[in-house]
């Protein structure tokens, strides 16, 4: 086990460097740059752009500038954003909140909702639940987000006027409660993607357990339904689904592009959009690390309790 | 400002466009030293923007946006209101020739600072933060945004607590409208700090009428009152600037009434007529300094001929896009000057589209059509590629339409958009481009100086500095320009601003399409919001914004 850790920590080592390098390289290689979109302010000149960019240090080589950000990031120094020169740390620390209320919320709710209907739908293949919830699958799927977005407001804001249409907060209130009320619109918006994805990876490994001899050993033997579906389908469909969750975790503090677009949700994915378009290299690159990060070790995280829970599987 | 429930045509928008400044006159606004009894800030209004202010220190690189928040936090000298006029603000008088402030020659400039205001912190402001501000312009450790006017100072005294006097180098009459978007900040905020990343950029001490109270990064600025603000104002007990990236959901937000004032980048034209039926909103159509239109590179050989450049403008069926395209909001214009302007010449020649003329006006040049259609003279052909920032339906839509109309008289115009960043780095700066959609003020401000963008030599791509991204050459011009900032009398400068338009009509460097017209939304109860070309940002008198 320590032997497999310390592997992977030199793999993972490696892969950041890796990241790191070709997403710096890959951010300043794109034509433009940070000063770009100053240019059409009144009475900005070329020379007062390059003046700040001298000044910012934008103008030395770019290898120099890589090394530079890289020795700073393994002190601990995440640079500083170009747009209101806070931490990069920071910036992303007062993004994460949001977004975990949100996505946590909405993967809670996809996660029970879409294993009891990937369950029941493998139990009764072919049935008319199974048929429905292939349906409901392929549909939500299909959808935009931002067009089920919207009419999610059109419907449940505007024309009902039952739910805020947007935003986490009503300014000035920020109380448990109204926060919950905003939370609603855009979880469920986004809950219902994901209930799709879930559902169908549930059915699937529910259905290959099912095939398993021991299922039939089971019945054999005469255990209840009951029984046989606690015991021996339900821990083994689960285990592949620990690695999903492992896979999907990173996406969680991702955050939703989308949906924080529609429902102006202040979270990592608009932050992550709004960096892009404005160049702030710094926010990026740091963003690019920590998702990497998060990968990384929420990957590690996923094999070592699949082979604390899976006894057949030994990590090497 | 303007009740939905009435059904407006394109005519009527414009008489009231003309009209809004004089109509909405702000009460008090210019009477800042009279003592009002007032009532306390009441209430609360929230402001949605779509892009986020981050910047708050008026001084670093920034952009309109953030202009938004200083001007709630700070104070500038003076101000210039909706009809051009200067107002004081930190200085007792607007200094002129005629009260002493500026001396004969232009150079000797005296303030006389108003008494008793205090920064948000408490601390007296003096004559001494005025000297630190104008002195930090220049500081060579500073990031300064801007330095233009600035640079020509040489030596500031401090007479006393309340009056500053400055020597300048030379007579530049754009200098007062620089002043007057000069916010003053707090000599003592910046002692023992480092001036591009001290506490300051994050916690900003102005004198103005709202503090900053708290921000909640990629969602909202919250402002609160200043209570002991020394003129009329605030109202409000607390505005809240709402970031909303996305058109759609801002528009949506301002029908569901989760903001009170739908504010920069405004409500889209295409949204414009539901909107005018929907009860309980407020629709103002607001001139803004922007002009759009098809900018040349006159560095470019088909471009050089004045002939293909009034052939083209014939050919661009102005009237169609602006009613098609951007639903009659936008208004046509001639000029590169704003026409809401003191400045403004409404005498110049009216477009007509006439794709017949075109045709003959480049026949006539020697332009004859080749084999593939397209228009050939001495081995070169009349074709050239167009570019705006992808992704703005509106200008590509215009593009194509505009392509179909310049390949009818045997022009080929190829289209090649790119991303923000690209288009308006080096592309455009360097003048990289044929072609391009862009829309530009060439103003800042109520000063109708553009010499950034039209002298001779403000061009980088032949190694100077500014933004004459045509590449515009004209000794007229360069003599005009110069003669119209070597003058302080608004009446004396306005026919050499005249004459300057008339030439730049008749060179056309750029083909104008329209003026922006922005179209800002608010619920029926706001008061206070006057529309004002010579402030870019819609706050611009946030002190005045009240409920009724």
């Amino acid at each position: 086990m320590i032997r497999f850790l310390l592997g992977r920590l030199w793999q993972s080592a490696i892969l950041l460097l890796l990241v790191s390098l070709i997403g710096f390289m890959v951010l300043h290689l794109a034509p433009g740059g940070p000063m770009s979109r100053f240019a059409l302010t009144p009475g900005m000149t070329k020379e007062t752009l390059d003046r700040i960019a001298e000044e910012m240090g934008l103008n030395r080589p770019l290898i120099v500038q890589y090394f530079d950000w890289l020795w700073s990031l393994i002190q601990g120094d995440w640079g500083q954003s170009f747009r209101d020169k806070r931490d990069v740390l920071a910036v992303i620390g007062s993004h994460l909140y949001a977004t975990l209320l949100l996505m946590g919320g909405s993967t809670v709710i996809s996660m029970l909702l879409g294993g009891w209907i990937g369950v029941r739908s493998a139990m009764r293949q072919g049935g008319s639940f199974d048929y429905a919830m292939t349906i409901f699958c392929f549909v939500a799927l299909s959808i935009p987000t931002f067009w089920f977005g919207l009419v999610a407001i059109f419907i449940f804001s505007l024309w009902l006027g039952w739910l805020p249409a947007g935003n986490m907060i009503t300014v000035g209130d920020g109380s448990l409660g109204d926060i919950l009320i905003h939370l609603i619109l855009p979880t469920i918006v986004l809950a219902l993607v994901n209930v799709a994805i879930w559902a169908r990876y549930m059915r699937a490994a529910t259905l290959e357990v099912l095939g398993q001899d021991f299922i039939r050993t089971a019945k054999a033997k005469g255990l209840s339904p009951r029984r046989i579906m606690n015991k021996h389908i339900l821990g083994n469909a689960l285990v592949p689904m620990i690695t999903l969750t492992g896979m999907q975790l990173p996406t969680l503090l991702g955050g939703a592009l989308v949906t924080e677009t529609v429902f102006t949700w202040p979270g990592m994915g608009r932050l992550f959009l709004d960096s892009l378009g404005y160049n702030d290299y710094p926010v990026v690159m740091g963003l690019l690390m920590f998702s990497a990060i998060l990968v990384v070790v929420c990957n590690l995280l996923a094999d070592v309790i699949v082979a604390l829970v899976d006894p057949r599987i030994r990590l090497e | 400002m303007l009740q939905t429930s009435l059904t407006m045509n394109r005519r009527k928008a414009l008489m009231f466009l003309s009209a809004a400044g004089v109509t909405t006159a702000l009460p008090s606004l210019t009477q800042l030293g009279a003592a009002h009894a007032q009532t306390a800030p009441a209430g609360q209004m929230v402001v949605g923007f779509s892009q986020e202010p981050t910047v708050f220190h008026p001084h670093l690189l920034h952009v309109e946006c953030d202009e938004g928040v200083h001007y709630a936090i700070f104070d500038p000298l003076f101000d210039v209101d909706e009809k051009g006029e200067y107002f004081p603000i930190l200085a007792k008088d607007v200094p002129t020739v005629a009260n002493g402030g500026i001396s004969e020659d232009g150079l000797t400039w005296k303030i006389q600072l108003r008494d008793g205001v205090t920064w948000h912190d408490g601390k007296p402001f003096t004559a001494e933060d005025v000297k630190f501000t104008l002195e930090l312009m220049m500081n060579p450790n500073f990031q300064s945004w801007r330095r233009a006017g600035h640079e020509l100072i040489e030596e500031i005294t401090v007479v006393s607590p309340t009056e500053i006097t400055w020597k300048m180098k030379e007579l530049y009459a754009p200098y007062l409208a620089i002043l007057a978007s000069t916010f003053i900040v707090p000599k003592h905020a910046f002692e023992g700090q480092d001036l591009n990343d001290g506490p300051f950029n994050q916690a900003p001490i102005g004198t103005g009428a709202y503090k900053l109270k708290n921000r909640v990064p990629g969602d909202h600025i919250e402002l609160e009152a200043n209570t002991e603000y020394f003129g009329d104002g605030p109202y409000l007990e607390r505005v809240v600037i709402k970031y909303i990236p996305d058109l759609t959901v801002m528009y949506t937000q301002l029908k569901t009434g989760d903001i009170d004032v739908l504010a920069l980048q405004w409500i889209t034209p295409d949204n414009y007529a539901e909107a005018q039926t929907i009860a309980g909103l407020n629709l103002e159509l607001m001139g803004a300094p922007f002009v759009e239109g098809l900018s040349l590179n006159l560095q470019r050989p088909v471009f050089q001929d004045p002939k293909v450049r009034e052939a083209l403008y014939l050919a661009t069926d102005k009237a169609t896009i602006i009613d098609v395209l951007y639903y009659g909001v936008q208004l046509a214009t001639e000029s590169y000057m704003p026409q809401q302007s003191y400045f403004y010449n409404p005498n110049l020649p009216a477009h007509s589209y006439d794709l017949e003329k075109a045709a003959a006006l480049l026949d006539e040049a020697g332009w004859a059509i080749g084999d593939d259609g397209v228009r050939v003279k001495d081995g070169l052909r009349l074709s050239f590629t167009c570019s705006t920032t992808a992704g703005n339906h509106l200008r590509e839509q215009t593009q194509q339409f505009i392509q179909q109309s310049y390949k009818e008289i045997g022009v080929e115009m190829l289209i090649s958009n790119l991303p923000p960043a690209v288009m308006w780095g080096d592309h455009w700066m360097l003048s990289q481009f044929d072609m391009a959609l862009a829309a530009l003020s060439l103003v800042s401000g109520p000063d109708p100086d553009s010499s950034d963008y039209l002298r001779s030599d403000a061009s980088a791509a032949i190694g100077g500095t500014g933004q004459n991204t045509w590449v515009y050459q004209s000794a007229e011009v360069d003599e005009l320009l110069a003669k119209g900032a070597s003058m302080v009398d608004p009446e004396q400068r306005k026919p050499v601003y005249e004459r300057l338009q008339e030439v730049v009509r008749q060179d056309l460097p750029c083909l104008p399409l329209f003026q922006h017209v922005n179209i800002r939304g608010s619920k029926v109860g706001v008061q206070g919001l006057v529309p004002n070309v010579n402030n870019r940002v819609d706050t611009w008198n946030i002190r005045s914004w009240r409920w009724a």
